[in-house]
C-alpha cells in the first residue's frame, strides 16, 4: 500500500507546533499501524532526522500507553480499539492519513504525539479506592457479590485510563474516566462504604485540572477503545448529587 | 564464595510462621526516619511501596512510564492462583507448593516457594477488599479455572484480564499512599544505576525521560521490583518499553544475576508474520482449558492448508493429530508451558507446521463450543437441537469467557477463531533467571532487595501458569514488607543517607560518561536495528532449543555485534530533551552484556530441565534430562567487567520434603 502521512510535529524544531507530511510506498497491510510508525521511524533516523515521538508500550491494546488521534478519531476509525490493535488492512490504498495529540487542556503536548496525563493519576489519589491496608481482609468468599454487581463493575473497571474519552469529548471532559472508576467501586460491597465520599472528592479534582463539563453528547462512549458505557455518568451522577444532598461530608 | 539462602530453621510449614515471629521489627516511630526506594510500579513494586508507605515508612517510588498503571503486570491475561480450595477437589497449600517445585523442575528453593503457598490465600482475601471485581459465579461466590501443569482448579480470573484488574488494585492502594503523602511518585524517571555505600545499597541515580536531568536519591535500602529481560530476544510478549537495565545495573555493581538462562517460551501466542514485526501476542494459557492442538497427520493435508487448497475444517478427527493428548494422557492439552512449546516445536521442524513457513500450530474450540452449546441447550429445555442452534448457544458460553481473546485474535490475524482454528506458535514470554536472592529476598548486596519477575527465586526452571501474578503480590504484600525488617532493624541509628557524598558522584559520573559515549559515536545504526539482530541470534540459538555448539559461536556472535554497536551506532537528539532513541540505546547496550551471560550460563548447565532445553540431553521420547548429581544447583553469576570471564557461584539445592523424580505428565 502507498500512503500520505500528514503528522503533528512539537517541540525541537517545530517548537510552535505543525504538520509534517511524510510518504509511505510500501505499507504491508498486516502490518498494525504502531509498526507502520516505526517504519518511518526507523527511515527517519536512518536519513538522520529526529524520529517521531509517540507513546506505546503493551502493544496488546491494554496499558493505555498509546494516545493519538488518527483522522480525527482517538485510536482511530475502527470501534473499540486502541491505535496499537489498528492493523493497515483497514486502510485505503493511496490514502492521507492525519495523526495528532489528543488535544486537550488537562492533557499538555509533551512532544510530537506524545501528551502529559498525569492529572488522571491525580484524580485516582484524591479517591479512586478502597481504603483498606494490606493484611485488614477477611476471607474473600465471606461477602457474597452478585453476579450481575461483579460483571457490571467489571465492565467499568476494564477503563484503560488511555484518556481517549477526552479526546473525543468537545468539552474535553473527563466525566467517563471517572465515572469508569466511581461506578466500578460503588457496585461492590468492599467499595460501597466511601462511595460517596469518593465520588464528591474524584469530581472535586477532575474540575480543579481543568476538564470540562458534560454535555451529554456521548462521543466519548463512541471512541473509548473498551467501550465503557455512558451509563456510568448516569450512576456517577446519582452517587454525587445524594452525597451533595444528602447528609455525606460536603467536600 | 558459597552462597546463604538464610533460610531459617525448622520444618517446611512452620518456617515462615516462626520467621515472622522472630524477625526484628522496626517500632513506628523509626519508620518515619527510614527511607526505602521502590523501583517499579508492577504488581511487586505497587503492592510493596504501597504497603511500605502503610507501615510508615518514607517510601520514593520510581516508574519509566508516564503512570504506575502502565506496569507490563497489566497485560497478564489468564489468572492468579491460591490454594483457597474454594472447589473443594483437594488443593492445599502443600499441593500448590509441591505443584510449584514440580513444575519448576526441581531447580528452585523449597523454604520460597512453600512461603509463596502459604500466603497465595491472603492475596485473593487482599484483592477482594480492594474491589478486585474477580469473576463469580450465580451464588456470588467466586469462580475458579485450571491452568497448566496442575490437576485442580486454583486460579481466579477477571476474564481475561486479571493482571489489569490486579495491578489497578494496586495501583490504587498506591495512589492512597501517594494523596497521604507516605509514598512519593516519580514518574517518567529510569534508573540507571544503584549506589553502594560501605558496601550497603543506599540509593539510586536516575534520568528524567522528559529533560534528560540525572538525579542522585538516597534511602537506607533499594527495593528493585524492575521485571523480566524477555526482550533480550526482541521479539517477545513483553510490552516495547520492558528492560534488563535497572538490574543489569545492579548486576555491574555486584549484585548475582541467577540462571539468567531459564527463559519460558509460551506455547499459545500469535505466530509472527513479518520483519516488520514489534511485538508478540499472548493468548492466553486458560484457552488450553477448552482449546484442543492439534496439526494434521499427513503431509499432503499440510501441503494442501498451506496453499489454501484445504481448510482445516474440512479434516476428519482420524485426520488430524492432537499430539499433546496422544503423548500426555493425564494432562492432555494442559501440560506445562515448556513441554507444550517443545512438542509444538518437534511437529514443526517434522515439517506438518500449519502456516507457509511451518511456524504454527492449531489451537481448535469447535469441540468445547458443540459441548457448552449441548449443555447451555439442555438447561433451557430444549431436548433435540439442531446443529446450529447448540453452535450458537455455544459461542455465547465460549464467549462470555474468552470474548477479549476471541477477540484481539481476529484483529490480528483478520480471522474469526469461532470459526476456524487458531493458529498459535510459541514465543518468549516471562524469565526465571533475576537476581539472586536470599530467603529476605535480599541480594548479596546488603540494602539492595529484588522483588517479582526481577528475582529468580520461585519458579525454578519452568513457571506454571497464573503464578507470576500470585508472586509479585505475595512479594509486594506479605513478604518484603516483614523481611525488609530484617535489615532496617539494623539502621534506626544510621540517620538520613548524604547525596552528596563520593559514591553518589561517581555514580551519577558514571551515567553521565555512557550517555555522552553513545551520543558520540555518531555511526550509522539504529539501536532498533542492532536490538533486532541480537534476538535473532538469542532465539536461534539460546531459545526453545539449544546445544554447546551453536552457544559458543552466539557467543562469539553476541560480542561481535556488541563492538558493532559501540562503534557504529546512531543515537538521534541529545540527553536533555524527550528522547526514546537515547533510552532505547542504554537498554540495548545492556541486553547485549546480558545476552552473553545467558549463553554463558546455558553453555554451563550440562542437562535439561525446564525451559532449558540442551538437545545433547534428552530421553529417547524426547524429553528433558535433567542432572540432579551434578546440577541441583542455583547459578549465581558475578560480574568481573567488560570482556572478563563471570564468575559462578553456586547455592546447592536442598530437598528435604520433596523427592526428585523424572518430571513426567503422561
Amino acid at each position: 500500500m502507498k500512503l500520505r502521512l500528514k503528522i503533528w510535529r512539537e517541540g525541537g524544531e517545530f517548537p510552535k507546533g505543525q504538520f509534517q507530511t511524510y510518504q509511505m510506498d510500501d505499507v504491508n497491510p498486516d502490518m498494525s499501524f504502531l509498526e507502520m510508525l516505526d517504519v518511518l521511524n526507523e527511515r527517519l533516523v536512518a536519513e538522520k532526522k529526529r524520529p517521531i515521538a509517540f507513546e506505546h508500550d503493551c502493544r496488546e491494546g491494554i496499558c493505555g500507553t498509546c494516545s493519538m488521534v488518527i483522522n480525527g478519531y482517538p485510536h482511530g476509525p475502527m470501534q473499540g480499539t486502541t491505535a496499537c490493535q489498528l492493523h493497515m488492512r483497514h486502510f485505503k490504498d493511496g490514502e492521507t492519513i492525519t495523526i495528532e495529540p489528543f488535544r486537550a487542556k488537562a492533557f499538555p503536548v509533551l512532544r510530537d504525539l506524545v501528551v502529559d496525563r498525569s492529572s488522571f493519576d491525580r484524580i485516582i489519589e484524591s479517591g479512586g479506592y478502597v481504603a483498606v491496608n494490606t493484611g485488614q481482609a477477611q476471607d474473600a468468599n465471606a461477602i457474597p457479590v452478585r453476579k450481575e454487581a461483579a460483571d457490571e463493575a467489571f465492565n467499568a473497571a476494564t477503563c484503560i485510563g488511555c484518556g481517549a474519552c477526552v479526546a473525543a469529548c468537545p468539552n474535553a471532559s473527563a466525566m467517563l474516566f471517572v465515572s469508569a472508576k466511581v461506578s466500578h467501586l460503588a457496585m461492590l460491597p468492599q467499595g460501597k462504604p466511601e462511595a460517596k465520599r469518593r465520588a464528591q472528592a474524584m469530581v472535586a479534582q477532575m474540575d480543579k485540572e481543568g476538564f470540562g463539563n458534560c454535555s451529554n453528547i456521548t462521543a466519548c462512549e463512541a471512541e473509548c477503545p473498551k467501550e465503557i458505557s455512558v451509563e456510568n455518568i448516569a450512576r456517577m451522577n446519582r452517587e454525587y448529587f445524594s452525597s451533595v444532598l444528602g447528609s455525606e461530608t460536603n467536600a | 564464595m558459597k552462597l546463604d539462602g538464610k533460610v531459617p530453621a525448622g520444618s517446611l510449614s512452620e518456617k515462615w510462621t516462626n520467621y515472622r515471629s522472630t524477625v526484628p521489627l522496626v517500632a513506628p516511630n523509626n519508620k518515619r526516619r527510614i527511607d526505602i526506594i521502590v523501583v517499579g510500579t508492577g504488581l511487586a513494586g505497587a503492592s510493596a511501596a504501597a504497603t511500605l508507605g502503610e507501615l510508615g515508612y518514607n517510601v520514593k517510588v520510581f516508574t519509566f512510564h508516564d503512570s504506575p498503571r502502565r506496569a507490563h503486570s497489566i497485560a497478564a491475561q489468564g489468572g492468579i492462583n491460591a490454594a483457597k480450595n474454594y472447589q473443594n477437589d483437594g488443593d492445599s497449600v502443600y499441593r500448590l507448593f509441591y505443584d510449584t517445585i514440580k513444575g519448576g523442575d526441581y531447580r528452585s528453593r523449597e523454604s520460597n516457594v512453600h512461603r509463596l503457598a502459604e500466603v497465595s490465600v491472603n492475596i485473593i482475601d487482599q484483592a477482594v477488599a480492594q474491589g478486585v471485581p474477580f469473576a463469580r459465579e450465580y451464588g456470588g461466590l467466586l469462580a475458579n479455572r485450571s491452568f497448566g501443569g496442575v490437576q485442580v482448579s486454583r486460579t481466579f480470573y477477571a476474564r481475561g484480564q486479571t493482571g489489569q484488574q490486579l495491578l489497578l488494585g494496586a495501583y490504587q492502594s498506591l495512589s492512597r499512599q501517594i494523596s497521604l503523602g507516605n509514598v512519593e511518585m516519580y514518574n517518567r524517571h529510569e534508573m540507571l544505576d544503584v549506589v553502594i555505600v560501605d558496601g550497603k545499597a543506599r540509593g539510586i541515580i536516575t534520568r528524567n525521560l522528559l529533560n534528560g536531568k540525572i538525579e542522585r536519591h538516597a534511602a537506607h535500602a533499594v527495593v528493585l521490583g524492575t521485571g523480566g529481560y524477555g526482550n533480550v530476544f526482541y521479539l517477545s510478549t513483553n510490552a516495547m518499553n520492558c528492560n534488563v537495565t535497572a538490574a543489569w545495573r545492579a548486576t555491574k555493581r555486584g549484585a548475582f544475576m541467577a540462571n539468567p538462562c531459564f527463559t519460558q517460551i509460551h506455547p499459545t501466542c500469535i505466530p509472527v508474520s513479518g520483519d516488520y514485526q514489534s511485538k508478540l501476542t499472548l493468548m492466553s494459557e486458560s484457552l488450553r482449558n477448552d482449546g484442543r492442538v492439534w496439526v494434521p497427520k499427513k503431509m499432503e493435508d499440510v501441503q494442501a492448508i498451506r496453499e489454501g487448497r484445504l481448510k482445516p475444517t474440512d479434516l476428519t478427527e482420524e485426520e488430524r493429530d492432537y499430539y499433546l493428548e496422544r503423548r500426555y494422557p493425564a494432562f492432555g492439552n494442559l501440560v506445562p508451558r515448556d513441554v507444550a512449546s517443545r512438542a509444538a516445536k518437534q511437529v514443526c521442524d517434522e515439517g506438518r507446521g500449519v502456516n507457509q513457513n511451518s511456524l504454527a500450530v492449531y489451537l481448535d474450540f469447535n469441540d468445547a463450543i458443540m459441548r457448552y452449546g449441548r449443555s447451555e441447550a439442555h438447561t433451557r429445555g430444549m431436548h433435540n437441537p439442531d446443529e446450529g442452534t447448540v453452535r450458537q448457544l455455544g459461542e455465547k458460553v465460549v464467549e462470555a469467557k474468552y470474548g477479549n481473546l476471541f477477540e484481539m485474535y481476529e484483529k490480528i490475524k483478520g480471522q474469526n477463531p469461532y470459526k476456524t482454528p487458531m493458529m498459535i506458535y510459541p514465543a518468549v514470554h516471562y524469565t526465571m533467571g533475576g537476581l539472586w536472592v536470599d530467603y529476605n529476598l535480599e541480594t548479596n548486596i546488603p540494602g539492595l532487595f529484588a522483588i517479582g519477575e526481577a528475582n529468580f527465586s520461585d519458579h525454578g526452571a519452568n513457571r506454571l501458569g497464573a503464578s507470576a501474578l500470585m508472586q509479585g503480590l505475595a512479594d509486594g504484600y506479605f513478604v518484603l514488607p516483614y523481611t525488609i525488617g530484617q535489615f532496617l532493624a539494623g539502621e534506626i541509628r544510621t540517620g538520613p543517607i548524604d547525596p552528596d557524598q563520593e559514591p553518589f558522584a561517581e555514580a551519577e559520573n558514571n551515567v553521565k560518561g555512557q550517555i555522552d559515549r553513545l551520543l558520540s559515536i555518531d555511526g550509522s545504526q539504529s539501536p532498533e536495528s542492532i536490538h533486532r539482530r541480537l534476538g535473532r541470534i538469542m532465539w536461534d540459538y539460546c531459545g526453545m532449543a539449544r546445544n554447546a555448539e551453536g552457544l559458543k559461536s552466539a557467543r562469539q556472535m553476541i560480542r561481535e555485534l556488541r563492538e558493532e554497536f559501540w562503534n557504529d551506532l546512531y543515537v538521534a537528539g541529545t540527553n536533555e530533551e524527550y528522547n526514546p532513541e537515547l533510552e532505547k540505546a542504554y537498554r540495548v547496550a545492556d541486553f547485549l552484556e546480558l545476552g552473553e551471560l545467558m549463553v554463558v550460563d546455558a553453555l554451563d548447565r550440562n542437562e535439561s530441565c525446564g525451559g532449558h532445553f540442551r538437545e545433547e540431553y534428552q530421553s529417547e521420547e524426547g524429553e528433558a534430562l535433567r542432572n540432579d548429581e551434578d546440577y541441583a544447583y542455583v547459578s549465581a553469576w558475578e560480574y568481573k567487567g567488560w570482556d572478563e570471564e563471570p564468575e559462578l557461584h553456586k547455592e546447592e539445592l536442598v530437598f528435604e520434603n520433596v523427592e526428585l523424580k523424572t518430571r513426567s505428565y503422561k
